[in-house]
């Protein structure tokens, strides 16, 4: 217990803005932030295996799922993990260059995720499934799209993140700055396996 | 004490090295071109633990390792992991309710 105790003391030393547990306050909140987004996405995973079935008149999932193209798609984000947790490592050994050059492939493999969702959503209108077209659909426009705006505000971030360390604005701990939207971008790819497995995969 | 403040700061400074990040990477590249083989290959009544096992097991992965609950405070993994239990027993509950789990 007395080893834990300094454990957390001494995590304390290291950045400020600490909290009487010894711990961030920042990484706290993130992560307090990250399991309340649990509940978000759990809300819109389960309406969505609720609904899947009730196509309506509309094309059933297994007519429009594309499983190789969005297979790729879900490999583009989880490479784009690998590339987080380098710029995070790299923010760590305090080498600016090489946070920098990692976050902007981050931002790249997530534009482009965000992208082939956007060509998803543009093929699957051109078929005939709306939003309004059945409870299948509302309900798979509403996760995946909620996920989409998750990722693009995770780029919006890293692009961000990538100015203010240029202009070096960040006042305090800047490898906590990089780890917090860390966390924020690895979340959205843990959300995504999810919604691969359960929402792709999985047929109804 | 000494010991242990030492491991502490070398494992929240540095969680693994680089070269143990892209391994792990490699280990859900591959967890992952094997549920996408799910689609083409006929698993049998395995198909479906198989998926959500895979599922479970790059999760934790992701949240262990790039996210670095393993090595960080465990108040981070109780804060976590509430949620996402909570999240759990509401929507299964609910789901539940609405005989989803009824075949």
């Amino acid at each position: 217990m007395a080893d834990i105790a300094t454990h957390d003391t001494d995590h304390a030393t290291d950045h400020g803005h600490h909290s009487s547990t010894g711990l961030s306050n920042n990484k706290l909140a993130m992560w307090l932030f990250l399991g309340s987004e649990c509940l978000l996405f759990g809300g819109l995973i389960s309406t969505y295996m609720l609904y899947r079935g009730r196509v309506q008149n509309g094309p059933h999932p297994s007519q429009i799922y594309d499983i190789p193209f969005t297979s790729v798609s879900s490999f583009v984000l989880l490479m784009s993990s690998l590339t987080m947790v380098l710029a995070v490592s790299s923010a760590q050994r305090k080498d600016d260059s090489k946070t920098n050059l990692w976050l902007l492939i981050t931002g790249l493999l997530g534009a482009t995720f965000v992208g082939g969702q956007v060509y998803e959503f543009t093929t699957f209108y051109r078929e005939g499934l709306g939003f309004t077209t059945s409870l299948f659909s509302s309900s798979f426009y509403s996760l995946t799209g909620f996920h989409g705006v998750h990722v693009s505000i995770g780029v919006i971030m890293l692009i961000s993140l990538r100015a203010i360390i240029k202009k070096n604005k960040i006042t305090g701990d800047k490898s906590e700055v990089v780890e917090l939207i860390g966390l924020y971008w690895h979340f959205v790819d843990v959300v995504w396996i999810i919604i691969f497995t359960l929402v792709y995969l999985i047929p109804s | 004490m000494t010991t242990v403040t030492e491991t502490h700061e070398d494992t929240h400074e540095h969680g693994m090295s680089d070269a143990g990040y892209i391994k792990i990477a490699v280990i859900l590249a591959l967890i992952t071109a094997l549920e996408v083989s799910t689609y083409y290959v006929d698993f049998g009544p395995l198909f479906m633990p198989a998926l959500l096992i895979m599922m479970v097991v790059k999760f934790v992965m992701v949240v262990s390792y790039f996210m670095h609950l393993k090595f960080d405070s465990k108040m981070f993994s109780f804060l976590f992991y509430t949620g996402l239990g909570l999240a759990l027993f509401v929507y299964i509950t609910a789901l539940a309710t609405f005989k989803f789990f009824i075949a």
